[in-house]
């Protein structure tokens, strides 16, 4: 094929297959999470069979992709066209993202004091007497009706002050994403150098770090949900807290995923060269927004 | 491996594959392009059925035909259906099909992941249709899916629907970032930004307020998961949560939703109003600025349809000011259209109808828009009939009507055969005629008071809902004609020339009738 020529790839299977993988995978789930607490329910399994034929099918994809780069398929347009889709799909989870952390806003600046007789919007509530007792303080300490209620604020997930910083897990947790995303960065430093030693070393970290932050977001959880009292079902807060840092979680481990697969790539297949890394590069990416996404969670959800 | 690989030189300008597969395993963007039209037309024909049920259930006072709690199903799949299963499908088709030649590229830019976009699709509406079959019935909610009527009231079904959103998201999500990629790096040298076809424009513009709002209900439709199933708060006052949030986030991705469904129509327009007045196009520059300023108008619109939800005064004056700010860029575009008619040679063939119709009856659309943004009037409006009146002649006469032109405009070149012109101008007078019979009396019932979303109403409402039923049954059938005009067309019919209309310009224009498999291997000349 002359470099002239457009590049136009053959018909694909993958497309469809992954599209009856997601349809096993929302179906499975739907039932699945219909049936919660109904023992005699198997849904469960065709959510197993929709992720296994959405993985199996993914790795066939990406595969198929990589070989005919490596063949010299690709012409320059195609990379470009796999820059600006990668940079608009990271423009599509920001605005996911935006949709939790306006939530969040909202309540904290409207929904919250409204309901405690606060403001112009208040008076009403405040006159029947709607939600007597409740007040507005952020962590919401009990709910509006005072049907849950969890432990102290000095003890929920909000900035401790200077002097306990350091026992505090999110400020530890901040220290290992921010410092994940300087060792990315130094990976792929490495690589535009032609140091694939350096690459795979700082790539390594990069993938250490990504567990370690799962790991102890995961203690963080458990110490909400066994010592604090703080679960999902804690009200405003804890569906809050939850779902931001949850979310936020979910894509901390595709990105690591992601980074895990493109050290694979690079120590077992040797992939990557100095001015050919797209892959690495788009992950890459992925993983500077996931912690741009938290230093915004630390920001807003922890401390103010 | 290696065969993978060495197809890709031999296959490479063939034609179509045989059978099945080649609608199944297509990279085409003409084949996708032509199953997103075809699924479009079948979702048209089916969410159009449920309005007949819902006409006919109006055509009297009384409870006729069907029970309330399938009454509120039918109008919720009614709007659902034609939102995502319609128009969005429709438009995306339209863009598969043209703007790969408009901009005189080969392909899609991720032409695999283009495919993927579309067969998501089918099995979405496969699932949110199943629902009528399950336990408790179909979402029953209304397509806006207010909570808490879309989450403590609602029925079983309601995962089943969440979670078909996710993934018409993820289609509209990719389908919107190929079509941006496409634009953005695969124009023919030469073909510069200011020198894009107005459909082109609009498609950007519209492909990137879905990546933007796509999300947004993804999340809307998730924080109602977690709600229900979960234990979660952010819908439930007893919670500290408030039911006003939903209504917020929903809107913010629904207004620019509505601009997704009118930008790609005025691109429609703009070519069809040039073509048939045999005249360059009015004000082509100030056409994309107004686009532009409609699409980032459209994110901060969006509390206009909570007027009256009680908001803070300031609130309400600045969504009131914002919201007939948009009048101004849309004055600019039928002040724009009705100037390229001006000392035009006009003819009046089937497309240049339908677009004069979608001139006249969506500004009608946009006058009846401006009433319900003031504030004060919009509590009186709020949930009428009025409301149901003004957003189905935007959407009916309005993007519809522009799919129908974009047909009949583009069909020759698609098929190679030309449509017979007779039966194209009486579906066009029979839908006209239809639409405004059944829309314009809805105007009337608003104003008088009538609630929307009810299967029976008070005695004194009965004529016009009368009048209104008689004209839905008319445009229903005539839709049926329509796709016996357009089975005829691909069948068989007068061969077309290249250039099909003697106003028409554009590189579309300049390849053969019906369009090669592959229209350009190697970049265009541009002059």
């Amino acid at each position: 094929m002359s470099t002239q020529n457009y590049y136009v790839p053959d018909q694909s299977r993958f497309p469809i297959f992954i599209a009856f993988s997601l349809f096993l995978l929302v179906m499975g789930a739907s039932s699945t999470i219909n049936n919660l607490g109904n023992a005699e329910s198997n849904s469960v399994y065709i959510l197993y069979i929709g992720f296994a034929c959405l993985f199996t099918t993914l790795f066939f994809w990406f595969r198929q992709v990589i070989q005919e780069h490596i063949a010299g398929l690709d012409s320059n347009q195609l990379k470009t066209s796999y820059v600006y889709g990668m940079a608009w799909f990271i423009f599509s989870e920001v605005m996911f993202f935006a949709a939790f952390f306006g939530a969040l806003f909202y309540v904290r600046t409207f929904a919250v004091p409204w309901l405690a007789g606060e403001g112009e919007k208040g008076v009403g509530v405040a006159a029947i007497e709607l939600w007597k007792g409740f007040e507005s303080t952020w962590p919401v300490i009990s709910t509006p009706d005072q049907g849950v209620s969890y432990e102290l604020a000095d003890k929920s997930m909000a900035w401790p002050g200077w002097g306990h910083a350091l026992e505090w897990l999110p400020m530890w947790n901040t220290i290992v994403l921010l410092s994940s995303s300087v060792t990315v960065h130094f990976a792929h430093l490495g690589l535009k150098n032609g140091n694939k030693k350096q690459f795979n070393l700082f790539l390594g970290i990069t993938v250490s770090l990504a567990l370690i932050f799962v790991g102890l977001q995961a203690a963080e959880y458990y110490e909400a949900y066994a010592h604090y009292g703080l679960t999902l079902n804690s009200g405003i807060y804890g569906s809050t807290f939850f779902m931001l840092t949850g979310f936020h979680g979910f894509h901390v481990m595709m990105g690591g995923i992601m980074l895990a697969i493109m050290l694979a790539r690079s120590v077992f297949a040797g992939h990557f060269e100095v001015h050919d890394h797209f892959g690495f590069e788009a992950a890459s990416w992925y993983w500077h927004f996931v912690d741009v996404v938290w230093v915004m969670l630390f920001l807003f959800v922890y401390i103010l | 491996m290696s065969a993978v690989i060495e197809n890709h030189h031999e296959d490479h300008h063939h034609g179509p594959a045989k059978g099945l597969s080649r609608w199944l395993y297509t990279t085409n963007h003409k084949d996708i392009g032509t199953l997103y039209l075809w699924f479009s037309f079948a979702m048209f024909l089916i969410g159009g059925a449920m309005a007949m049920v819902i006409r006919a259930e109006l055509f009297q006072p009384g409870m006729q035909i069907i029970e309330p709690e399938f009454y509120n199903q039918m109008i919720t799949l009614h709007g659902l259906i034609m939102i995502f299963g319609g128009v969005m499908p429709a438009f995306v088709g339209l863009a598969n099909w043209l703007v790969p030649m408009m901009i005189g590229a080969p392909d899609m830019a991720l032409p695999r992941m283009n495919n993927l976009s579309f067969w998501i699709l089918p099995f979405a509406f496969f699932i949110l249709l199943s629902s009528l079959f399950m336990e408790g019935g179909a979402p029953n909610f209304g397509w806006t899916f207010y909570a808490p009527l879309s989450t403590t009231y609602a029925p079983p079904s309601v995962t089943f629907f969440i979670f078909s959103v996710h993934i018409m998201g993820a289609s509209s999500i990719m389908g919107a970032i190929n079509i941006v990629v496409t634009i953005m790096n695969m124009r023919a040298p030469g073909v510069g930004l200011m020198k894009m076809p107005l459909f082109v424009w609009s498609w950007l513009i519209t492909a990137y307020l879905l990546i933007a709002v796509m999300p947004v209900l993804a999340g809307a439709v998730t924080m109602m998961l977690m709600d229900i199933h979960f234990g979660t708060s952010f819908f439930n006052a007893a919670g500290g949560g408030d039911p006003v949030l939903f209504q917020h986030i929903f809107w913010f991705f629904g207004h620019p939703e509505v601009y997704i469904m009118i930008l790609p129509a005025f691109g429609i327009v703009s070519h069809i109003i040039e073509t048939f007045s045999r005249k360059q196009l009015f004000g082509y520059a100030s056409m994309v600025w107004a686009m532009l300023s409609i699409a980032i108008l459209s994110f901060v619109v969006w509390a206009h349809h909570m007027f009256t939800v009680g908001l803070p005064l300031a609130a309400e004056l600045f969504f009131m000011w914002a919201t007939m700010l948009i009048a101004v860029p849309t004055g600019v575009k039928v002040f724009n259209w009705i100037a390229t008619m001006f000392r035009g040679s006009i003819t009046f063939e089937t497309p240049m109808l339908f677009a004069i119709a979608f001139v006249v009856l969506f500004t009608m659309g946009g006058f009846s828009g401006l009433m319900l943004a003031i504030t004060p009037a919009d509590f009186q409006y709020h949930d009428t009939y009025f409301v149901v009146a003004h957003f189905h002649y935007v959407l009916v006469p309005g993007a519809i009507f522009s799919i129908m032109a974009a047909v009949y405009y583009w069909i020759p070149k698609w098929t190679g055969n030309m449509y017979d012109e007779r039966l194209g101008k009486l579906h066009f007078w029979l839908s006209f005629i239809g639409v405004n019979v059944t829309f314009f009396p809805q105007h009337f019932i608003g104003l008088a008071g009538m609630p929307r979303r009810v299967p029976d109403y008070a005695l004194q409402f009965a004529d016009w809902n009368m009048v209104s039923s008689v004209g839905a049954f008319l445009f229903g059938l005539s839709q049926v004609f329509f796709l016996f005009i357009v089975i005829k067309t691909v069948m068989g019919g007068k061969k077309a020339t290249d250039q099909v209309w003697e106003g028409a310009r554009g590189l579309e224009w300049t390849v053969a009738s019906p369009a090669p498999y592959h229209t350009f291997t190697t970049p265009p000349k541009i002059d």
